[in-house]
């Protein structure tokens, strides 16, 4: 990552940043353009290196911040009506330790409301458009950031991945998109959408970028009780004669013939540069998409209850008392989407049912867990598809919910198992659609499996 | 267990569990929206977990303990309230509640 120095100056790159920002304005990538604070924070880093000041490991870097990371800099609004206006007087952790390193903030990206979507479509501000085919989405829910990344706006960006939405989109738009081990990342900060699941984690060009920013965004924190000890900076790596997984379950007709091709090169490579295939049967994987859309909605519904137009945020003006205020609120501040979500978890959750679904996807958790388990006492990383096709056009599954729910299949099994997930890019198709394949690996195995992806490098 | 049948009263109960008021044409769409969803998460019936215990949740440290203190209040009283769209008195003014 190329950061400020006496030659290259950070306000130069700024203004570079926001200069492309606004020359592919129309691809509705942003929420907000930070313009006068990060010209100004990165003239204060320039001044700093003029007096020979040690400077930050992401000094003068421009990077965009989805827009459900709280922070004091324009609005946070999760791309959700019922935020809008809400400026945050607090900062995630992960904002923080970001522009501690002298990282500038140039923008908040566009995302599905709340972070429930695929494709950036269901956000309030409109959908974002694909990087590579305008008439295609971007993929979601983190669109805003992953087109940022791959239209060369910034270097990098921040995401938050519950069921896909790092990991997707990155292969939508051809980038690398990281998921981390459930715990790495402070989530302190950030909407919550599905606590047992939200992680955050990054977009950016390749896996020595993902690894600075992990190195330095990861670690526990007071603020969050479910960060993990830090065990990212400690990793030791051991990536000779690797075992690859090749799920036998994902290898069929459902999946696009140029994804499979895809697959079959990278594995070819794997095998010239000396590494062994071991084919793994995950037969419940593909009950993990049904498991999810029963925990998640359960999650939603409960993190969704506080926005109620009370606190902050959009306030509906003509409530005659309390009670009308919440639902005129609520009923004009969500998207269809939001309320199909906390309907399901609301009904998931309700007496009479909870045994027959909530508890029942709380079971097939388990086996999901012991799944990744048993695979990798036989590899050491699985390499798979991201989702069954590449990026779709624009409103083909807006008015089709399970036809949008199905594209998480293959990226939800991990964060229900709380497993990393990286996204490589794996060249495009004949018309130029960016292709992707997801590398996965054990809890704790994030340092590794990020500097294993350099084996997968396009050549 | 057979997949449940979801019918329009279902829709306003659930719609009343969600704090929304819903106009005919959106319980409509929810209809057929949540019948399919349910339609879908349905097939875990065909798995038995008779013997499996639940998990609800993949970090794996229990009992995360702390001082009974607030050491991480990030933002002023102030700032919060600056946040409410009505205040009074120092605190957030809604509606009449009865």
């Amino acid at each position: 990552m190329k950061i400020a120095d006496k030659k290259t100056s950070a306000e130069k790159m700024v203004r570079e940043a926001l200069m492309k920002a606004k020359q592919y304005a129309d691809y509705n990538i942003f929420t907000f353009l930070n313009e006068e604070n990060a010209i100004k924070k990165a003239r204060e880093i320039d001044e700093k290196i003029a007096r020979g000041e040690e400077v930050g490991r992401l000094a003068g870097v421009p990077y965009a911040l989805k827009d459900n990371f709280l922070s004091p800099e324009g609005q946070t609004t999760a791309s959700a009506h019922i935020l809008e206006g809400f400026v945050s007087p607090v900062t995630a952790t992960a904002v923080k330790k970001l522009e501690d390193e002298g990282a500038i903030m140039i923008g908040r990206t566009n995302m599905d409301a709340f972070a429930h979507g695929s494709s950036t479509e269901s956000s309030y501000y409109g959908p974002t458009l694909n990087a590579h085919d305008r008439e295609r989405v971007a993929g979601g829910s983190s669109g805003g950031s992953a087109v940022a990344v791959a239209l060369g706006i910034v270097e990098f960006a921040t995401g938050t991945d519950t069921g896909g939405s790092i990991r997707q989109p990155a292969s939508f738009n051809g980038v690398y998109g990281l998921k981390p081990t459930y715990g790495t990342i402070s989530r302190y900060g950030v909407v919550a959408m599905a606590s047992s699941t939200d992680c955050i984690g990054f977009f950016a060009n390749t896996p020595e970028d993902i690894n600075l920013l992990m190195e330095i965004a990861s670690g526990q924190d007071p603020k969050d009780m479910t960060t993990l000890p830090d065990y990212y900076n400690t990793t030791k790596l051991t990536n000779k004669n690797v075992k690859i997984g090749i799920i036998k379950d994902f290898d069929n007709e459902s999946v696009d013939p140029d994804i499979r091709k895809a697959l079959t090169r990278k594995i070819n490579s794997l095998k010239t540069k000396g590494h062994e295939i071991v084919e793994l049967e995950m037969p419940t994987l593909k009950y993990a998409l049904a498991a999810y859309y029963i925990i998640v909605p359960a999650e939603i519904a409960s993190n969704l209850s506080r926005y109620d137009g009370v606190r902050y945020g959009f306030r509906s003006e003509k409530s005659e008392d309390l009670d009308a205020l919440y639902k005129n609120t609520r009923s004009e501040g969500f998207m269809p989407e939001n309320k199909r979500r906390i309907m399901i978890g609301n009904f998931v959750l309700s007496s009479g049912f909870y045994d027959a679904y909530f508890l029942k996807a709380a079971k097939v958790r388990t086996l999901i867990v012991q799944e990744y388990e048993k695979a990798f006492e036989k590899c050491d990383y699985i390499l798979s598809p991201v989702t069954p096709s590449p990026a779709f056009k624009l409103g083909a599954k807006t008015n089709d919910p399970v036809a949008m729910y199905l594209e998480d299949a293959m990226t939800v099994p991990l964060n229900l198992a709380g497993v990393p997930g990286l996204t490589i890019p794996a060249g495009k198709t004949e018309d130029g659609i960016a292709l992707g394949l997801q590398l996965v690996g054990p809890r704790r195995s994030d340092k590794a499996l990020i500097a294993f992806a350099k084996e997968l490098q396009d050549e | 267990m057979v997949a449940m049948e979801i019918a329009r009263e279902d829709i306003a109960h659930l719609a009343n569990l969600s704090d929304f008021t819903l106009s005919d044409k959106e319980a409509e769409s929810l209809e057929s929206d949540l019948k399919g969803i349910i339609g879908y998460i349905s097939q875990l019936e065909e798995l038995d977990t008779d013997k499996v215990e639940p998990t609800y949740q993949v970090f794996e440290m229990k009992n995360v303990w702390r001082a009974d203190e607030i050491s991480t209040q990030d933002a002023t009283r102030e700032e919060l309230l600056a946040t409410a769209k009505e205040e009074k008195d120092n605190q957030v003014k809604v509606p009449k509640v009865l």
